[in-house]
């Protein structure tokens, strides 16, 4: 049961959304496929005035690639991901990552969009969309703007999202890669990152490295890929590397990990992080899905 | 506000607040029991119902986004008598005491429909996230491996 009252809009289109939003300033909630937001509603975590719906705004659902870059509606839910051919062909990362998210029938309703705009610590889509050169683009009451993925996460739980603002796709820029992303869970087929890694390798051995639930947000290591670039991995560079991670996150003790294991387990799944996206960058590693943790 | 929805096959058209949540309303208003009200934040799977053909977890839906959709229980599976599958899981006992076996079953179905010959690791894969406290699930699997012509690979 949810304790408190509140308006529910379903409006029709974009700007019909951003409307509703200038209403009612600071008391919206946009509610897509609901799986964080229900549950809070219920836990009393948030009491907006109004959801907004915009399940029936067009467009938001679609996958589409253009000249330089893969396009995801804001609707699109894990379960459309994972059987989105044009997206296992583009961004196999992204893949990975969403058939480890909850169960089917969360992952048949959750949106990506959804999960980067929660913004918990161990959102899924956050490490990988940072290892992506991904673009967040938004719509308010001032038009259109677009947000580097480096800036979205700016604080726990926080965005860079205005009250007014919706997000209408993520846009993931076309380049040749292979990638990773490593979860540690409880157990295997519904659990919350206790510890995420995501790495991709383009060419001329350029990385990216992101952690996710060891940190109030998922964030991307310039340490590490700085120490890496240019460079083909061998043990003594993995072990170097691996050697930073315990300065370079902050995770916390609580029900599901102590820090001391999420630290250690965060090393060992960067390890095998890199020599995967790397083999997967040179075609000799393991299919997208097979996971090595 | 109103809210026109199918269940089962029939059309209903209900008055609700847009605080309820859709598990209380097909319980109490609609009088269909077989979604059961378990942890109430997704965990469990034992709200689960079919939507548009796809499983949700009916805790985590507000009554009034079902409006204009469709949707099965394992009350609208059943009206021809039992499916295959359902009539698997009873010879290979896969069920206790049967509190999460509606949700089980349409998860199983949804799978079925999507992928008519699973592996194990897509049994498995399915149905996680729907909880089991009395049979260690292995009954439940095996069932699904038989309806899925798979047996016990």
């Amino acid at each position: 049961m949810i304790a408190h009252e509140f308006d529910y809009r379903r409006p029709a289109s974009l700007g019909e959304a951003v409307g509703i939003m200038s209403e009612y300033p600071g008391s919206v909630q946009i509610l897509a496929g609901g799986t964080d937001l229900v549950a809070w509603l219920r836990d009393d975590a948030v009491a907006p005035d109004v959801l907004v719906d915009i399940k029936d705004v067009p467009g938001l659902r679609d996958i589409t690639v253009g000249d330089d870059a893969l396009s995801i509606g804001s609707l699109v839910t894990f379960t459309e991901l994972i059987e989105s051919d044009l997206v296992r062909e583009h961004a196999p990362l992204l893949v990975e990552m969403a058939e480890t998210v909850a169960s089917t029938g969360i992952r048949n309703r959750a949106t990506m969009v959804g999960n980067i705009c929660s913004a918990v610590p161990s959102c899924d889509a956050g490490p990988v969309l940072l290892v992506y050169d991904t673009t967040v683009h938004v719509a308010g009451p001032a038009g259109e703007r677009c947000v580097d993925i480096n800036d979205w996460f700016v604080g726990l739980r926080q965005t860079a999202l205005t009250d007014d603002e919706v997000v209408t796709r993520v846009d993931i820029k076309l380049r040749q890669h292979g990638g990773v992303y490593v979860k540690l869970m409880r157990y295997a087929g519904e659990d919350l990152a206790q510890a995420a890694v995501g790495v991709v390798v383009y060419p001329n051995n350029e990385y990216k490295v992101a952690f996710g639930a060891v940190a109030p947000t998922p964030f991307r290591s310039t340490r590490i890929e700085d120490a890496l670039r240019g460079k083909l991995l061998d043990e003594a560079l993995v072990a170097e590397v691996v050697a930073v991670v315990a300065d370079e996150i902050s995770p916390i003790t609580d029900m599901r990990a102590s820090a001391e294991y999420r630290t250690r387990m965060t090393e060992v799944m960067l390890e095998r992080g890199l020599w995967e996206a790397s083999a997967r960058f040179a075609g000799t590693g393991s299919d997208y899905g097979v996971r090595l943790i | 506000m109103q809210l026109i929805t199918t269940v089962n096959g029939e059309d209903w058209t209900l008055d609700a607040a847009p605080a309820d949540v859709l598990l209380d309303v097909l319980r109490e208003r609609i009088g269909i029991k077989s979604p059961k009200i378990g942890c109430e934040r997704g965990d469990c799977g034992s709200c689960t119902i079919i939507m548009d053909g796809r499983t949700v977890r009916s805790c985590l839906v507000l009554a009034v986004e079902a409006d204009g959709h469709e949707i099965t229980t394992v009350e609208g599976i059943g009206y021809d008598g039992l499916s295959e599958l359902q009539r698997l899981m009873l010879g290979n006992n896969s069920f206790q005491c049967g509190f999460c076996a509606p949700a089980i079953v349409l998860a199983a179905t949804e799978l079925l429909e999507h992928n008519p010959n699973p592996s194990r690791h897509d049994v498995q894969e399915a149905l996680a996230g729907n909880l089991c406290r009395c049979t260690g699930y292995e009954p439940i699997i095996e069932a699904v491996l038989s309806a899925g012509g798979g047996g016990t690979e």
